[in-house]
């Protein structure tokens, strides 16, 4: 008989309980070296608590961590990283005010000097072609870019552990692909990865085994080769996926949510400038707006919000109505309303309950405001049917936001404005660090919203979402629209390649545009 | 206007610069690294008794060296005092306006307290550094005329400059104000960090007191800091936390507070001196609103600022 190997890491009996909250109970996880292994779960069933006991923040109650067969003691990250243990983050450990390269350092135990550091950092950057300026402030990064640099971070630890968690959500196709390329390289050198993702239909590309986690236990273990996506979905959420439903043959009304020669100079020194932004979205359409982070998606928003006023009125039409050079307010009485992509402190107001959140933009759609003053009842009242009506884990109306999960609250902010029935509704990242049955119900909301009516635009940077959910497809790269694509008639490669492709190619973009606009889909 | 008077008048800007200018060095550091100690006033006043009451009573025992051990006591006890401050506001989460403010108000009573058998009596003030021969001549006077304290004033916001822009630990004494938990998940002892910084930004606010009962008045008097705590606090925003700006704003409120001194002095004003003396106040006021106007404001404070961190929630 061989003898095996022991496990990279083994994890017997682990359990962690917060006040009130069994968040792990009697965890046995197993991964060999050089696997890739698949963590799966919705959020809250405990995936974050465990990686965080392996690397080191979090200490368990009860049970053993065996790293190489040895017993492990990680008293904090840096113990973590001595054995090897490197960690991507799913909200990112980044500091806003300081630089790329300053931020790299920060994650590195290694004393190196700034030319030994940057050299290290380009040499990773050249071996997974990615791309990211060392100099340049966090706070002017996109999502996209600052996930970029926790990956670069963990990269250049050479590590023997590589925890992942959601690290794809805003890459193109072509960059999963490199990055899954990076990974499998990774693993061949006998690097193990723990990898937690959402995206099933990536776990069953890339990992070599799943665990299945629910409600802080196993609840399994699978073989992805050998199961769906979908039956690995419903043993992660405990029940059946409920399937978007979207009526077949639909017809397009008038045009409700339009845009021409919308251009904008760069709001911020490393914002992204609209140029000559044109789309319209029909009523009962789902426009979606593809693209890598960073190439004018918050601009956009911004600009059809209202957050950011166009030059000329007529740069924004809603309902035939120029409304270009109006306030975020007046466009949404009149039937405007945008979801932004970060949910805290844009979108909601953490430290707010979901009343007083409902009633910030509802306000006036929903007629909660009587001789100036917020009637709370009506407030309450809405906030609640909003909580009903799509299934918000909440303990109340009166709960704050900041106490939400982020599928919960994301559910809460989309019914929010839904419920307001709006004319047209811009969403940026529905579903960005949203769990599976969240992102389901989310995607069916915005469905049925267009089914009644609604023009919506969807600006995502997840390619699969904006298929399954949209009719027609743009793309933006570096603040310019392409023309609008029919979804099932653009491939994936061409879509890829107008956003840039690997190599941020503005020319090539260009031609692809061009080549798209001479043969319209 | 001739030379005499205009020398007269840079070795007053100097003298009167230096206190704000360590303090609020000392400050930067606390800021930068998340906490908010609105407790400089308070400090600077324990600093400026225990440094009159060391040099006092060893003044004979330590001969030359007592002004020194003065710096020392005052620098020990202004940290502290900061301990104090830091054990509430790092260890037991309070809130850090109102405990900076308590502290505030407590370093006033209890200098007043230690001070009270002090009033009335003069030690040697703690000046020139450099031989007689340097400062005599006029133009020498300005530039080796002055206490140590003026020197290590200018050194110490150099260093500092350079620790927090050039060197690893500043680094990390950034991040830990920036992103407390993104610090600590990646394994920086966050509440070690800022029991330093605020042990620093107490010492200096104790030397900075020092100064104004060593060196500017040799001798105690209650409340004899007259509000160039809070000054410092200013000046910290005013500079938007870049140690460089710091030093130019510090010597900016030395003009202005040297003008008040030279209106109530010459009455050449043609307003009347409490103008004057209300002059850098005025002048805090209006540089932060025209600072607050401009859209990035804000985005230079550090992130954590004033944010109390307990890293078991």
């Amino acid at each position: 008989m061989k003898v095996e190997a022991p496990p990279r890491l083994e994890l017997v009996g682990v359990s962690k309980s917060f006040p009130g909250v069994r968040a792990n109970d009697n965890v046995n996880l197993k991964v060999r070296p050089g696997e890739v292994h698949a963590l799966l779960g919705e959020n809250g069933a405990g995936k974050s608590t465990l990686v965080k006991m392996i690397y080191g923040i979090l200490a368990p109650d009860e049970g053993q961590m065996l790293f190489d067969g040895a017993p492990m003691r990680v008293h904090n990250p840096r113990a973590a990283r001595r054995l090897g243990i490197g960690m991507v983050f799913q909200h990112f450990s980044l500091f806003e005010a300081l630089t790329v390269l300053e931020n790299i350092a920060l994650g590195l135990d290694a004393r190196l000097s700034q030319r030994e550091l940057l050299a290290e950092f380009h040499k990773v950057l050249d071996a997974y072609q990615l791309k990211l300026d060392p100099r340049r402030v966090v706070s002017t990064l996109s999502v996209g870019e600052r996930q970029r640099i926790e990956i670069v971070r963990a990269l250049l630890l050479n590590p023997r552990l590589l925890i992942m968690d959601e690290p794809t959500s805003v890459l193109t196709p072509q960059e999963v692909e490199q990055l899954f390329e990076t990974l499998r390289r990774l693993a061949a050198s006998g690097c193990s990865i723990l990898y937690i993702s959402h995206k099933l239909h990536e776990i069953v590309a890339l990992c070599d085994t799943a665990t299945i986690l629910r409600g802080g236990k196993v609840v399994g273990a699978a073989d992805p080769k050998r199961e769906t996506s979908r039956s690995m979905a419903e043993m992660m959420i405990g029940g059946n996926l409920k399937e978007i439903t979207k009526p077949a043959a639909r017809a397009f009304g008038p045009p409700k949510l339009e845009t021409q020669g919308l251009s904008l100079p760069k709001p911020t020194e490393f914002g992204v400038a609209l140029r000559d932004v044109a789309l319209c979205v029909r009523a009962g359409e789902i426009f979606g707006v593809a693209g890598v982070a960073g190439n004018g998606q918050n601009e956009l928003l911004a600009a059809l919000s209202g957050e950011a006023l166009a030059t000329g009125a007529e740069a924004v039409i809603l309902s035939g109505e120029p409304v270009g050079r109006l306030s975020v307010t007046e466009r949404r009485n009149l039937g405007l309303c945008a979801v932004p992509e970060e949910r805290h402190g844009h979108a909601a107001v953490s430290e707010f309950s979901l009343t007083d959140n409902a009633a910030l933009t509802g306000r006036d759609r929903m007629e909660f405001v009587s001789f100036g003053l917020i009637d709370p009842s009506k407030a309450t009242s809405y906030a609640a049917e909003v909580i009903g009506a799509f299934t918000v884990k909440a303990t109340g109306p009166g709960a704050l936001a900041g106490s939400l999960s982020g599928g919960n609250l994301q559910k809460f902010i989309m019914g929010r404005e839904i419920l307001q029935r709006p004319e047209a509704l811009v969403v940026c990242q529905p579903t960005w660090g949203v769990d599976a049955g969240a992102a389901a119900a989310i995607h069916q909301a915005i469905v049925d919203l267009a089914a009644r009516g609604s023009a919506v635009l969807v600006i995502s940077q997840d390619l699969d979402e904006l298929l399954t959910l949209c009719d027609t497809l743009a793309v933006i790269n570096l603040g310019r629209l392409s023309g609008p694509m029919k979804v099932g008639e653009a491939s994936i490669e061409e879509i890829g390649l107008l956003m840039g492709g690997v190599h941020g190619d503005p020319s090539g973009t260009t031609e692809m545009t061009e080549h798209l606009h001479a043969h319209p889909a | 206007m001739n030379i005499a008077f205009v020398i007269d008048a840079l070795v007053t800007v100097i003298g009167v610069t230096t206190p704000i200018l360590l303090a609020a060095t000392g400050e930067l550091v606390v800021e930068k690294s998340g906490v908010l100690n609105l407790g400089v006033e308070g400090m600077m006043l324990i600093g400026a008794v225990t440094g009159f009451a060391v040099a006092l009573n060893y003044g004979e025992s330590l001969g030359d060296w007592a002004p020194w051990a003065g710096v020392i006591g005052a620098a020990v006890a202004g940290a502290a005092a900061s301990m104090l401050f830091g054990v509430l506001v790092l260890t037991l989460g309070s809130n850090q306006v109102a405990t900076g403010l308590a502290l505030a108000i407590f370093g006033i009573g209890l200098s007043s307290l230690i001070g009270a058998s002090y009033v009335g009596m003069v030690i040697q003030p703690f000046n020139q550094t450099f031989p007689d021969w340097l400062a005599a001549d006029p133009i020498g006077r300005v530039a080796f005329g002055h206490s140590p304290l003026v020197y290590i004033a200018l050194v110490v916001v150099v260093a500092v400059g350079y620790f927090l822009n050039h060197t690893r630990a500043g680094l990390i004494l950034r991040a830990v104000g920036e992103n407390d938990v993104s610090a600590h998940s990646i394994g920086y002892p966050v509440i070690a960090i800022r029991y330093a910084a605020v042990a620093f930004g107490g010492a200096l606010a104790g030397i900075a007191g020092s100064y104004f009962s060593m060196v500017i008045t040799p001798m105690w008097a209650e409340q004899m800091t007259a509000g160039r705590g809070w000054i410092a606090l200013a000046l910290v925003v005013f500079s938007s936390w870049r140690a460089g700006r710091l030093l130019v704003g510090a010597y900016f409120f030395g003009i202005l507070m040297t003008l008040e001194l030279y209106a109530k002095a010459s009455g050449f004003s043609f307003l009347p001196s409490q103008f004057w003396a209300a002059m850098p106040y005025i002048m805090a006021v209006a540089v932060l609103a025209v600072m607050s106007a401009r859209d990035v404001a804000g985005a230079e404070a550090p992130a954590c600022l004033g944010r109390p961190f307990m890293p078991n929630n």
